[in-house]
């Protein structure tokens, strides 16, 4: 017998079970970090297009869904298990777990659902390998990241920031069954992007962090520190970004965006770590913050345009001169 | 009050749009997973596709 007959939901029979859903698919998607499966879907597209040898465009792109879908799922899963955190923040209190609008319970099934049927399908679709690494990648925003870095260290999104940087590898063994230095040097970017990114927004949202009990750096380091740290990840940052065009990777387009946005990270973090009190201090910490996604997008575009257009990469162009 | 427990819990207007809503989304995810098998079938074994025995 249906548990639900024309309008009626017979909770006597089942007290458990919760009252009606007014989950709406909206919120479905919202579980699924949109914005934060869009700077997926660059970086493993950007692998994907990297890579030496290619797979057939229509599985590189269900490789690149599958691969989209597996970090939409870890964000599901981060929302489950981080409502209590989520509630008492002000940026995240409205996110459909805490607000009340989807059950954690459904978080939770929406999750491991969709994490175990995007590495199956990666597997089906690419190779194991690349499933493996998907499923690694999931396991290690999931469990390391979200159960246990983020509420005991304020090296949290240093070590948790593994798993938002690995997209590019997934891709890139999707398309070569292997990964390599080239990628690793993409992962790298990542890692390396991510700690200056959310300190720059933990300056602002600190007394969110500190109610919810995060320990992130400003919070437990203090702000100065914080900017101190900030400004030491761009400035190795810059040489890491431009390093693709040294590894046979991007072109002298890619070499002119790297060394220009690099440059201009570092001199924002600057700016961050120079002005330290009031409004123009937050307008600093919040431009960081901005551009960084700037950056990083700017970066992969850059070598996703050159592999469309065709352009060979720095070392071929200089022939024997490198 | 006898009434409302033989009727049980009546959906409001508002949850029976979101409940439609979600029940196409999972149907139109179920034949984007249709064509998604179809599509690695075809594209992962090609020509070999038709390559059998009779």
């Amino acid at each position: 017998m249906s548990l639900i007959q024309e309008d009626r939901l017979e909770r006597a029979a089942i007290p458990a079970l919760p009252g009606p859903s007014l989950a709406g698919v909206e919120d479905y998607l919202a579980l699924l970090k949109p914005r934060v499966m869009s700077l997926v879907v660059v970086t493993a597209l950007t692998g994907i297009v990297a890579a030496p040898h290619g797979i057939h465009p229509v599985l590189a792109a269900i490789s690149l869904l599958c691969i989209a879908i597996g970090a939409g799922a870890s964000g599901a899963l981060n929302m489950w298990w981080d409502a209590d955190i989520d509630a008492v923040m002000a940026r995240t209190a409205n996110r459909p777990v805490p607000s009340g609008r989807v059950t954690p319970g459904e978080a939770l099934g929406f999750g491991a659902t969709l994490s175990a049927g995007s590495v199956l399908m990666l597997g089906l679709t690419a190779n194991w390998l690349a499933a493996g690494l998907l499923a690694f990648t999931i396991f290690f925003y999931v469990v390391i990241y979200t159960m246990w870095l983020k509420r005991w260290t304020p090296q949290n999104i240093v070590i948790g920031g593994l798993a938002g940087a690995m997209p590019p590898m997934v891709g890139w063994a999707a398309a070569t069954g292997s990964v390599s230095l080239a990628s690793a040097v993409l992962v790298a970017i990542i890692f390396m992007w991510t700690p200056p990114h959310f300190w720059a927004l933990a300056l602002v949202k600190s007394d969110d962090y500190r109610r919810a009990g995060v320990p992130m750096l400003p919070c437990v380091a203090g702000p100065d520190e914080t900017r101190r740290q900030i400004l030491l990840y761009a400035i190795a940052l810059a040489p890491l970004g431009v390093a693709p065009a040294f590894i046979g990777l991007g072109g002298p387009a890619y070499l002119a965006v790297s060394v220009g946005v690099g440059l201009v990270f570092v001199q924002r973090a600057w700016v961050v770590w120079r002005v330290r009190e009031g409004d123009a201090a937050r307008r600093a910490a919040m431009g960081l913050f901005g551009f960084s996604l700037l950056h990083l997008f700017a970066l992969f575009f850059t070598l996703l345009a050159e592999k469309a257009l065709g352009v060979a990469a720095l070392p071929d162009l200089l022939g024997g001169w490198m | 009050m006898a009434d409302d427990d033989e009727r049980g819990v009546v959906l409001t207007e508002e949850q029976k749009r979101r409940r439609r809503s979600r029940s196409l989304a999972i149907a139109l995810a179920l034949a984007a997973l249709v064509c998604l098998f179809y599509l690695v079938t075809i594209f992962k074994m090609g020509a070999n596709v038709a390559n059998r025995a009779l």
